[in-house]
């Protein structure tokens, strides 16, 4: 019982925010003396484990493409791209990247995406670009943080809850692995994934929806800070309608 | 054959790299334990195909030519941790173009820029899809390898699309996005540290143990919800439903809800390591997906993401329950 006063250390540590990674190293060596693992073995615990998870790390790969294509202007033609696009509100224009994540992922093809692949470079400054346009001003900070959240989170819930309907994917692999062996059964992967379709269109219903009332919520919040600073409120019910929102708020 | 861990020498050499500029670096006021955070991060990475050379021999004899000893690598950590938990890690003033320019760029490249961006993909996916099991690639690693040759492709063909002939400058653009991640960049690999210690030390079991000991008997209800919420909550410390999936499932879902309940094993399975999947929404610990967004994307608040995820998370957790619930009997 006494080890789980590791996983006590870790809440500790993130609800009262202290240097994640310090936490996590804390609390991983206070885990392994508890658990009865002497200094050199919890040393050789921590070497072996950090070998075998290399694979977390390799995303990092992917920076100096992005970084050279930022350089010139992925980012800028990335908002020209979604500027011609019409009435796309920020909102419905990261649910439809939410479907198509899914819908990739069900596929297999859950490599498509990812923050450092699409989320920075492309989706964020797509979001931000037309939450400018249809709120009809330059977004506050605390506006462009929360657009560029959602834009991460339509990426991970489209992928946590599009690759299980995948068969050959980790998770569901696992399943039929660990109970085929423990259990002595003989589990198909194609059961389990049909069995994470109807999650995954309650995913889509959720978050789309939540997705959706983005767009209302920061139009509410823009007409707030716009008060709040004494502007005059942005065009934003006019923007909204005709998806001419290129008249900023005054400043 | 390619394996994978010629990728993991890859990544360590780009890394050594951008430590060696940084210790060059002027405007970085601790140019030098950023250089040694970011070097010696490097020199795990192809240490630690020594360390599972070591395994392999241990689990099959004369597997792998060469070992070397997992302790080393455990101080080297040790000593990451130290450099990025007291803030010894700073950044440079990364020289870089203005917007001006960079809009005269886009308009000059026009969508021709988002070819290289779609490279990375396109490759990953043609390797992941076709060549796995070719015999080109190592085994069962083919989606990997097939990320770290996009990147290649992709840098090649970034190069002659943007006309930049200087290997330097995307080496740079890198290094600056890794001085802005900082710390966070090491955090998954860390919490996989963790995941693993807790697992060695029992810490499973023993929340297993908890969670039967609070069951209630004989109401196939709250099995379901104990299932699903046990699931959630062990994810969420855990930050991965991969290690939440055994415990739960030996203490819960298979003798009580399959046996003794006869619940239909692939919707009881199946949704149970979906209800994990929703706390990987909410919790810090899945740092890969929740923390290395809010720092790649600059974010002041690097719970943002996890804030937006969190209403999500608990309104499917429900559904998970509700869908198990009423199907899965």
């Amino acid at each position: 019982m006494i080890v789980l006063l590791g996983v006590l250390v870790v809440i500790l540590g993130f609800v009262t925010r202290r240097n994640p990674v310090l936490v996590v190293g804390v609390a991983g060596i206070v885990t392994g003396l508890l658990g009865r693992m002497n200094p050199l073995e919890v040393l050789a615990a921590f070497g072996r484990s950090f070998a075998d998870s290399r694979s977390v790390t390799v995303f990092a790969i992917v920076l100096p493409v992005i970084g050279l294509l930022e350089r010139y202007g992925l980012r800028e033609q990335a908002r020209t791209l979604i500027g011609r696009l019409g009435k796309l509100s920020a909102g419905r224009f990261l649910a439809v990247y939410l479907l198509i994540r899914q819908v990739t992922a069900a596929f297999g093809l859950n490599s498509i995406g990812g923050p450092a692949q699409t989320v920075r470079p492309l989706v964020a400054p797509m979001a931000e670009a037309a939450a400018e346009r249809t709120t009809g001003g330059p977004l506050p900070d605390r506006l462009r943080e929360k657009v560029r959240s959602f834009a991460a989170s339509s990426d991970t819930v489209g992928l946590f809850f599009g690759e299980d309907c995948f068969i050959a994917i980790g998770s569901i692999l696992l399943i039929t692995g660990f109970v085929n062996s423990t259990y002595h059964q003989q589990l198909e992967p194609t059961q389990l994934a049909l069995w994470a379709i109807p999650l995954a269109v309650c995913a889509l219903v959720v978050h789309g929806a939540r997705l959706l009332l983005l767009d209302r919520k920061l139009e509410r919040e823009m007409a707030l800070h716009a008060a709040e600073n004494e502007l005059p409120p942005p065009p934003r019910a006019a923007a909204s309608r005709t998806g001419n929102g290129s008249e900023e708020a005054g400043k | 054959m390619i394996k994978v861990e010629w990728l993991y020498w890859l990544i360590g050499l780009v890394f050594v790299v951008m430590a060696a500029q940084m210790a060059a670096d002027r405007t970085n006021p601790k140019r030098w334990t950023s250089a040694a955070f970011w070097g010696l991060l490097g020199l795990t990475f192809p240490y630690g195909t020594g360390v599972v050379n070591a395994e392999l021999n241990a689990a099959q004899p004369g597997s792998a030519s060469w070992t070397l000893p997992a302790e080393p690598l455990g101080l080297a950590v040790l000593a990451l941790i130290v450099l990025a938990g007291f803030n010894f890690i700073g950044k440079g003033v990364p020289v870089t173009t203005t917007t001006a320019q960079r809009e005269a760029s886009a308009a000059r490249l026009g969508s021709k820029i988002f070819i290289p961006a779609l490279t990375i993909p396109v490759v990953a996916i043609v390797c992941a899809s076709f060549l796995d099991g070719s015999g080109l690639f190592e085994t069962g690693k083919a989606t990997l390898i097939g990320l770290g040759l996009g990147c290649i492709a992709a840098l090649a063909v970034g190069m002659f699309v943007t006309g930049e002939r200087k290997i330097s400058v995307p080496l740079h653009a890198g290094r600056s996005m890794l001085e802005a991640m900082g710390s966070a960049l090491l955090l998954p690999q860390l919490l996989a540290v963790l995941g693993s210690i807790f697992a060695v030390a029992g810490v499973g079991t023993q929340v297993g143990t908890l969670v039967n000991d609070v069951l209630p008997n004989n109401s196939k209800y709250l099995a379901v919800i104990a299932y699903c919420v046990g699931m959630f909550l062990f994810t969420v410390i855990m930050g991965n439903a991969f290690a939440a999936f055994p415990v739960m499932t030996a203490a819960i879902g298979w003798p009580v809800l399959i046996q003794q309940m006869h619940g239909n094993e692939a919707a009881v399975l199946a949704i149970g390591m979906l209800a994990g999947f929703s706390g990987t929404l909410c919790t810090p610990m899945a740092a890969n997906f929740n923390i290395v967004p809010a720092s790649l994307l600059e974010l002041k608040d690097q719970y943002g993401p996890i804030k937006a995820q969190l209403p999500t998370g608990l309104v499917l957790l429900g559904c998970n329950i509700v869908i198990m619930a009423l199907f899965a009997y």
